[in-house]
This record gives C-alpha cells, sequence and structure tokens, in this order.
C-alpha cells in the first residue's frame, strides 16, 4: 500500500512475465512478415548460391544408394539428410537445385506478364476506341479458355522449354493486369489534374508515364504479388504432368510428379519437394496481404 | 434488362469466335497439321494418303477459308476426328464428361458447404481462436499443391491405413461413395479456401452496417441476426465465386485425375498430350469455354432473381 504507484508500474514494464515475449513477438510478427520475408530470402539464396551449396551432385544417379530414407529414420545416412529418391539422387541437394528454377521461372513470367498487361492497360484505358475493343475481345476470349488446358496446347505446339514455360505463365497474370490498370485509368483519366495537364499541353505519353502511371503502380505490385503464389503452384503443377521444364533439370513439382508410385515405400522423397512449394507460396500470399493492407487498402476485398 | 443480355450474350459469341481463332493460330503455328502423323524417323503415311488427308482437312485451300471451314464443323457439332484414339472427339469426350462432373460437382458442394459456413464462424469469431484457425486452413488450402494433397491423402489413407481405395472410380455404372471421398476432398480443399476468404470479408462488411447493429439493439438473437440478416445480404460475392470456382475446378480436374488415375476429361487432355492429339485438347478447351460462358450467363439471371437492387449498366 505503501509503495508508490508510479514505481509499481516501471517495475511492471522491466519485469515482463515470461508468457508475455512470444505474445509480444505475434503482435512484431503481426505487424512485420518477417517469417515470409526470411523465406523469401532464403530461395533468393538457395537460388543464386546454389551449385555451391548441394551437398551432392542433384543431378548424377547412383543406384547403389536409392531409397535411404532421412537421417533420423532406421537405416538412414547422415549423408543424405532428408533421403535419396529412386535413382539414388539426394532430395536435399535437388530441392537446392530447384529452387533457381523456380525463381527464375516466377520472376520473369511474373515481370513480363505484368509489364505486358499494365502496358496495355494504360493504353486502352487512356485511348479508348478501337485499340481497346480490339484488345478486351481478346482478353474476354483468353478468360474463357481453360488455363490448364490452353497451356498444355501451348507446351504442345512449341514443345517444352524454359521460354515456352515463362511465357506461358505471363500470359496467365497479363489479363487480370489489363483488367485492373484500364478500368483505374478510366478513373483517373478523368480527374482535373489530368485534365489539367492536357490544358497545359503535356503530351498523352507524358501524362500517362508521369500522372497515370504513379496512380495506378501500387495497385500492380500488390496484385502481382498475390499472384505470384497462383503462378509457382501452377509451375508445379505443370512439372508434375510432366510438361514443365525437361529432363534432368530439377524442378520441384517434377520431383513429387516423378517419385509419385514410391509414396508407399519411400514417402520422403515426394514429401519435401511439395513442403518448399508449399513454404514458399505462403510466404507468397503472406507478402500480398501485407502489402494490400499497407499500400493499398482499396483492394481490401480482395 | 432484356437488351443488357442479349448485349452479354453477343460479347459471349464473339469471344468464343476469337477463342477458337486463338486455338486455330495455334494449331497452324507449327506449320502443316499433317505432320503431326510423320514419327521422328520420318516415315509414317504414304503421298497419296497426305493428298487424301490435305483435301479432307481442306489444306488446299486459303488458311483463312480453312478457319471457316473448322468453325463450321464446329458449329455443326463436329469436332473432328482424334488422332490417337481413331474417333470423333465429341463421342471421346462424351464418354469421359460424366466421371468429370461426379467428381467436380462432389467438389463444388464439399467446398460450399464447408467453406461458407466456415467464413461466417470467421467473420461472427473475428480476432478469436476459431477465427485464426480457420483462416489458417484456408491459408494452407491455398498454399499447398493440389497434387501433393492428393498424394499425401493416399498415403495416409490408402496406403498406411488402407481405409480408402487409392484410385479410379469403382466398378459399376455408378460411382462408390468410397472411391469419390479422397478426390474430391484433394479438389475441395482450393475451392473451400476461396469460399472461406471471401465469406468472411462479405460477412464483415454486412455485420458492420446499422441495420445489423439494430437488429441486435432491438433484441433479436445473435445466430438469427448472424444467418437470416447478414448471411443473406453477404450471399453474393460468395455466389460470383462459385462459378469461378466451378470453372477453375476445370484445372483441378486435370491434376487430381492424374494422381488418383480417374478416367475422365482431365486425365484424357493429358493422354491427347502425349500422345499430340490437337483435335482432341482443342474439342475439350472449347466445350469448356462454351459451358463457362453459359454459366456466366445464368449468373447474370440468378443475380437479378437474387437482388433486385442489382441495376445492369
Amino acid at each position: 500500500m505503501n509503495t508508490p504507484i508510479t514505481k509499481k508500474t516501471t517495475e511492471n514494464k522491466i519485469d515482463r512475465p515470461i508468457w508475455n515475449a512470444p505474445i509480444r513477438l505475434f503482435f512484431i510478427m503481426r505487424r512485420y512478415p518477417i517469417i515470409p520475408m526470411m523465406v523469401i530470402g532464403l530461395l533468393i539464396i538457395t537460388a543464386i548460391f546454389g551449385t555451391w551449396m548441394e551437398p551432392h551432385d542433384p543431378i548424377r544417379a547412383d543406384v547403389l544408394s536409392r531409397h535411404i530414407p532421412p537421417f533420423w529414420m532406421e537405416g538412414g545416412d547422415t549423408k543424405f539428410l532428408l533421403g535419396t529418391d529412386a535413382l539414388g539422387r539426394d532430395v536435399l541437394s535437388r530441392i537446392i537445385g530447384g529452387a533457381s528454377v523456380t525463381l527464375l521461372v516466377v520472376t520473369a513470367s511474373v515481370t513480363t506478364g505484368v509489364v505486358v498487361g499494365t502496358g496495355l492497360g494504360l493504353v486502352t484505358g487512356y485511348f479508348g476506341g478501337f485499340v481497346d475493343d480490339v484488345v478486351m475481345r481478346i482478353v474476354d476470349a483468353w478468360g474463357i479458355l481453360p488455363q490448364l488446358l490452353i497451356i498444355i496446347i501451348i507446351v504442345l505446339t512449341f514443345g517444352q522449354g524454359l521460354f515456352v514455360l515463362i511465357g506461358v505463365l505471363a500470359m496467365l497474370s497479363w489479363t487480370g493486369a489489363v483488367r485492373l490498370v484500364r478500368a483505374e485509368t478510366l478513373s483517373l483519366r478523368s480527374r482535373d489534374y489530368v485534365l489539367l495537364a492536357q490544358i497545359a499541353g503535356a503530351s498523352n505519353t507524358r501524362i500517362i508515364f508521369r500522372h497515370i502511371l504513379p496512380g495506378v503502380i501500387n495497385m500492380v505490385i500488390v496484385t502481382a504479388t498475390l499472384g505470384t503464389g497462383t503462378i509457382i503452384l501452377t509451375e508445379a503443377s505443370l512439372s508434375f504432368l510432366g510438361a514443365g521444364i525437361p529432363p534432368p533439370d530439377p524442378t520441384w513439382g517434377k520431383m513429387v510428379g516423378d517419385e509419385r508410385m514410391y509414396v508407399g515405400a519411400a514417402w520422403w522423397t515426394s514429401f519435401f519437394p511439395g513442403i518448399a512449394i508449399a513454404m514458399v507460396v505462403m510466404s507468397g500470399n503472406f507478402l500480398g496481404d501485407w502489402m494490400r493492407d499497407r499500400f493499398d487498402p482499396t483492394l481490401r476485398q480482395l | 434488362m432484356a437488351k443488357v443480355i442479349l448485349r452479354r450474350i453477343v460479347l459471349g459469341f464473339i469471344a468464343l469466335f476469337v477463342a477458337m481463332l486463338i486455338l486455330f493460330s495455334l494449331s497452324r503455328a507449327t506449320g502443316d497439321p499433317r505432320y503431326i502423323f510423320i514419327g521422328p524417323e520420318g516415315i509414317g503415311i504414304d503421298p497419296e494418303v497426305w493428298d487424301l488427308m490435305g483435301e479432307k482437312l481442306h489444306l488446299d485451300k486459303p488458311v483463312p477459308v480453312q478457319f471457316a471451314y473448322w468453325v463450321s464443323d464446329i458449329v455443326r457439332g463436329d469436332f473432328g476426328e482424334s488422332i490417337a484414339l481413331q474417333r470423333p472427339v465429341l463421342q471421346v469426350i462424351k464418354d469421359r464428361l460424366p466421371n468429370t462432373l461426379k467428381l467436380a460437382v462432389a467438389a463444388w458442394i464439399l467446398g460450399t458447404i464447408i467453406g461458407v459456413p466456415l467464413g461466417v464462424f470467421s467473420a461472427t469469431n473475428r480476432g478469436k481462436f476459431l477465427d485464426y484457425l480457420f483462416r489458417g486452413f484456408a491459408l494452407l488450402g491455398q498454399s499447398l499443391p493440389i497434387f501433393w494433397v492428393g498424394i499425401v491423402l493416399i498415403f495416409f489413407f490408402a496406403a498406411q491405413l488402407q481405409w480408402l481405395p487409392a484410385g479410379t472410380k469403382g466398378e459399376g455404372g455408378f460411382i462408390s461413395f468410397k472411391h469419390l471421398l479422397l478426390p474430391a476432398v484433394t479438389l475441395a480443399w482450393y475451392p473451400a479456401a476461396s469460399y472461406l476468404r471471401i465469406t468472411r470479408t462479405a460477412m464483415l462488411e454486412v455485420l458492420d452496417t446499422e441495420y445489423v447493429k439494430l437488429a441486435r439493439a432491438k433484441g433479436v438473437g445473435m445466430y438469427t441476426v448472424w444467418w437470416k440478416h447478414a448471411f443473406r445480404n453477404a450471399i453474393i460475392p460468395p455466389l460470383t465465386l462459385s462459378v469461378f470456382v466451378l470453372f477453375g475446378l476445370v484445372n483441378g480436374t486435370v491434376i487430381v485425375e492424374t494422381v488418383f488415375a480417374w478416367p475422365g476429361i482431365g486425365r484424357l487432355a493429358i493422354e491427347a498430350l502425349w500422345a499430340t492429339d490437337f483435335p482432341l485438347l482443342a474439342g475439350i478447351t472449347i466445350i469448356f469455354g462454351a459451358l463457362y460462358l453459359l454459366m456466366i450467363l445464368m449468373l447474370d439471371l440468378v443475380y437479378a432473381f437474387l437482388d433486385p437492387r442489382i441495376k445492369y449498366s
């Protein structure tokens, strides 16, 4: 009773109960997506420096060491931390080797799709007229084609390969960007500041790049980040179905697909690549959500 | 309103036409479609058959005329002949479609009856344990690769526990519930997650409105407010989603049917990919596109019926 209240509160601040620490950590993590950023950072590091990080050659087969379980299981070997697959290749090395493909394909296709989509959206939204009609009819037509089927058809016509895969995945994201940017440009171009710029004699190029693009760029980046998850999953599905990058380069989807008949005998060969895919996709979704709340609250309903 | 619906129909036909144009240009992008019949060794068919086939496929005429022939054939219901199976495409699809429809509809219903109520509970428990639990469930559903989920389910329920069969649709004309369960659950998780997220957002918005607060203040029971006042006004976003979900299931069935060896359209598409069977793939794609257009039109009509406030513009 006699102790001054002020002292007590300061004491409380210093000696927080032990169970407060995880709660505080939880709130810090809610404010900043630390774990997703760490996962993405790890993906980038393994993609760049993967060749030096792989404990074994991810491509060379060794029949003597096939289907060795992960090191903590009976018969496991610390030489192969996550075990080996049906051809005796180290699962961990192949996961590390697959990181570069995932990162390359996803960044290249998302960037291509978003740049093309944004450009077309700006032009169609700003100028309207015939070009607008043509582009929107193509977007409509693209929308009614089942995506995985049209991708398979394109892979069938042009053959399997890295560039075909990137192009095909870029096509997944361009229509969404066109629709979104076009709608936003339509509303922006009748704003007073755009009209004033026109009266002041600014050229169309200048208005598009200096006055309209800054108004849509946040939205574009947020939706692109939210879309990466779908792109990664589609890439993995294509690899799984055997329509992705041709062998022998390891990709996560292909690892699951190649080993799925052995799942009863050697679950680790298809389990761990799937976990890798899920972690990257989840991080992409988290980052996208966070960026949306942060940079573009109008998109909340998406 | 009739005018708007008419406009939608016209736009739909234009979209279908452009889609066919895209498909046709793809089929001609690699040159003469007859090259498919020639193996990598350079042997295949003799010149007489080659010419005969060219005549049958109208390859001796200019490309736009070829396209016109192709479209008119499709309009009359002739999708050509499958290269690998040597049967009319339409017949092959007709044989396989029921299996895919059963799987897709089962997953659709499952996704809806799991996703929508969980979304409502998630919204009414906002910020509490249940909310986080359900949102975690949705996050997993949207992040886990669908083929991986299928394989893990096979591992646990078919290989380890041996409760359910690992694949195929089972014997007889009907599909047994036992065989349907694993593929349907695999296919339904992603849509359930989408339903959950969109229902939650819509419910949160409605729960924040004045009339819901007034209903609570008047003393109407909590559950009545949630389900009768709030949910009925939050139903449009999940309803819109349902059409996209059903269309999106086409992608999912391709993978799930491959994992579970399910004899449907999806596996047919993969078999066509390996046999470089272009007419079959094109036929499947066009039929699904047309079905999707039909569903969007029906959705417009349902909107007008459900919510008279919606004005067409």
